[in-house]
């Protein structure tokens, strides 16, 4: 005779460590197996798009900043090229290079990050303090060219804020070379470690179809094994002229679309972005960065909708213009925002300990799912 | 690959009732405008006609579009009524790689779309932050709630143009 | 400390006031909850880690309320997350200690006029010992601001309520 059973209901967050900010998960329980998550969020909702109809154009880049925390060069980047399309200006040759190499850096220091709490979430300490040991030298490079460590409000409309340092290029260049082996060094402590994979390989597969139809984007949806890149698909910027390649998910350890898939490209796409900065960080023509800056910023009546590959996935921006100084309405598609939409999804059937494994694998930044 | 010109032709030949016109002023990418009941057949049309497959829905956004007349109320704030609420689709393929945007527009005083959560579940967050945000109602939404602000929130849709901000929140007081 | 040093060399015997007994056992391990919020956040993060290391002042985070000695409020704090953060402020056993980290923390920061959702200032729901100023505060201020709060607790007594 079956015993009669019901679920239970456990509240995770929205102060827990491995929720990355303030997410609440509210899990239904079958004993130890999730039957259902239900995720709770806005916790952290800063009003950024009534704070962009108030504010004149270039006034919103520093709240862009603080959306996507962990990707703020990449925030200015997307709205800045949002804005320069609506105003119909050309940006200098010098400054699409200097954007494309802050914009790869960028990624690197936002997968650092990402594959350090993915790791410290499911116990392995070690990583996390080796990777910000090296996220650290990024932070400082970009310190030295904007004075700023976190939020950069770098990239204006129609330039940048400041020119680089004459030690940028020298110092880049050895950062490159200093960070081509530690990759090596992270795949031998984590990622490849038999309890690491015990922990990711296998759960939360995330089918192709779904990831598609759930709008999900990034190394999360590459994960799956569609070689989907917004700076090869819908190219922008400049990245037409650099050579790399998209990482997908192959499986190498489990299935196709799982947590350590989407982990491990991550990992490749750092050795991607290496790869562009290499090649960009020779050619940087000469000029001045604030030359195409224009003094007062109105666009024409009118609707754009940019995106860009954000560290997360898609970011677009949809701005709409009604000729005066400020925007009349800026709405952010946040990567991560979509992304964890398909978190419940992916959770079903799995233990309490795999939520985290989980969370940690699509990466969501709080700010941004918030906005 | 299409262009959103032959999209349009496309759809009107097959909705001629439900497409309202296309506005494809510079600098906007060309806009479709969709009678709002029937958003919900055209996007099922979009996805699944072999030659648009339009599988992804990129961002859905509320618009206010203040275009009615401001009134004063009893306290002496403007207030807009009449005119209309906005809702866009930014649609993707990710197979045949073109992109179209869709507007439908709603009165203000009863703002009602159809929902297309059965067509792309992106459209789930979405659709509950234009609620939230503007007080668009999706019809047929299965879990229509706020979600980015707080549940028992009743002070009404913080990004209507015409918002106002209440004195306190549970005790706590919201102005600066 | 310069405490304890000579009633060491001397023998086993220690003498010392209660008062500065407690408050340097307090001040060397202010365990803070393990909690972020925003931005701030990512530099308290930066701050533990490997290049600032807080763990050589005795912060560890504890990511349960009821074994924390101090909230280092990371970053803005939203109308929905004011009332779930004075409940874990009550959560936390006496002496308790606030770090208010960053200008969102303290005063709203650059939300403070359109933010509809913002609690312009932790200190309207929970009293606050340490403002932090900065757009996020680097690393160096939050140990800076780490420093004076150990100062505070070095002048407190047992005679008087702490909070």
């Amino acid at each position: 005779m079956a015993l009669k059973t019901e679920t239970m209901i456990l509240n995770m967050g929205p102060q827990h460590p491995s929720t990355h900010g303030v997410l609440r998960l509210e899990l239904e329980l079958d004993g130890e197996l999730i039957v259902n998550v239900k995720p709770h969020i806005g916790y952290l909702h800063r009003c950024f798009e009534k704070h962009a109809e108030a504010m004149s154009y270039p006034q919103v880049i520093p709240y862009t900043d603080r959306m996507d925390y962990l990707a703020s060069m990449y925030n200015n980047f997307g709205y800045v090229i949002a804005v320069e399309k609506l105003l119909g200006i050309q940006v200098p040759e010098r400054v699409e290079y200097i954007r494309v190499i802050m914009g790869e850096l960028q990624r690197i220091a936002s997968h650092l990050v990402a594959i350090g709490t993915n790791g410290l979430d499911i116990g392995a300490f070690t990583p996390f303090l080796y990777l910000f040991r090296d996220r650290e030298k990024i932070l400082s490079l970009f310190e030295m060219t904007c004075g700023a460590r976190l939020l950069y409000n770098y990239m204006w409309v129609g330039g940048l804020s400041h020119d680089i340092h004459p030690d940028f290029v020298r110092l880049t260049k050895e950062f490159i070379n200093y960070f081509r082996p530690t990759i090596t060094e992270l795949n031998n402590l984590l990622t490849f470690n038999k309890i690491f994979i015990e922990r990711t390989a296998n759960i939360g597969v995330l089918p192709l179809d779904t990831a598609i139809n759930y709008g999900v984007t990034g190394p999360s949806l590459r994960g799956s094994g569609l070689a989907f890149d917004i700076r090869k698909e819908d190219t922008y910027s400049i990245y037409d002229r650099f050579d790399f390649e998209i990482p997908v998910g192959q499986g190498l350890v489990g299935t196709v679309g799982d947590s350590w898939d989407r982990y491990y490209v991550r990992i490749l796409e750092m050795e991607q972005s290496l790869r562009i900065i290499e090649q960009a960080i020779d050619q940087i023509p000469d000029g001045d960065v604030k030359a195409a800056i224009p003094k007062r910023i109105k666009p024409p009546k009118g609707t754009v909708y940019t995106r860009v590959e954000n560290p997360r996935g898609e970011l677009g921006y949809f701005i709409i213009s009604d000729g005066n100084l400020n925007p009349f309405r800026v709405k952010v598609r946040a990567p991560s925002f979509v992304n964890l939409e398909v978190f419940g999804e992916l959770c079903k059937g799995h233990l309490v300990a795999d939520v985290i494994a989980i969370l940690g694998s699509i990466d969501i930044v709080l700010g941004e799912v918030d906005r | 690959m299409k262009n959103p010109e032959e999209i349009f032709e496309l759809l009107k030949k097959e909705f001629p009732e439900a497409i309202l016109g296309i506005d494809k002023e510079a600098p906007t990418e060309p806009i479709i405008l969709i009678d709002p009941p029937q958003i919900k057949t055209i996007s099922l049309f979009l996805r699944d006609n072999p030659e648009l497959r339009f599988d992804s829905l990129m961002v859905l956004s509320g618009v206010d579009d203040a275009n009615g007349t401001k009134v004063k109320d009893e306290d002496g704030t403007d207030v807009i009524s009449g005119g209309t609420l906005s809702v866009y689709y930014h649609l993707h393929s990710v197979y045949l790689k073109h992109k179209i945007t869709l507007k439908v527009s709603t009165p203000r005083g009863n703002p009602q779309v159809e929902s297309v959560y059965n067509v792309w579940r992106t459209s789930d967050w979405h659709e509950r932050e234009a609620f939230d945000m503007y007080g668009i109602i999706f019809l047929n939404h299965p879990d229509l709630r706020r979600i980015l602000m707080p549940y028992d929130w009743n002070a009404g849709y913080p990004l209507r143009k015409d918002y106002k901000n209440p004195e306190f929140y549970q005790g706590m007081k919201v102005p600066y | 400390m310069g405490l304890l040093d000579k009633e060491f060399s001397d023998g086993n015997v220690v003498i010392a006031k209660v008062d500065d007994l407690f408050n340097w056992a307090r001040l060397s391990s202010v365990w803070q909850l393990g909690f972020g919020l925003a931005c701030c956040a990512i530099e308290m993060m930066a701050t533990s880690a490997s290049h600032y290391d807080f763990d050589r002042f005795g912060v560890i985070p504890r990511n349960t309320p009821r074994q924390a000695d101090a909230i280092i409020i990371s970053g803005t704090v939203t109308l929905k997350m004011a009332t779930r953060i004075k409940r874990l402020y009550e959560q936390i056993p006496d002496p308790k200690y606030i770090i208010s980290m960053g200008s969102c923390a303290n005063c709203g920061g650059p939300y403070w006029e359109h933010g509809y959702h913002v609690l312009k200032g932790i200190d309207r729901v929970i009293p606050v010992d340490v403002y932090v100023p900065g757009c996020p505060p680097r690393p160096e201020a939050l140990l800076e601001g780490l420093l004076k709060l150990q100062e505070k607790i070095r002048n407190e007594s047992l005679r008087k309520k702490t909070v």
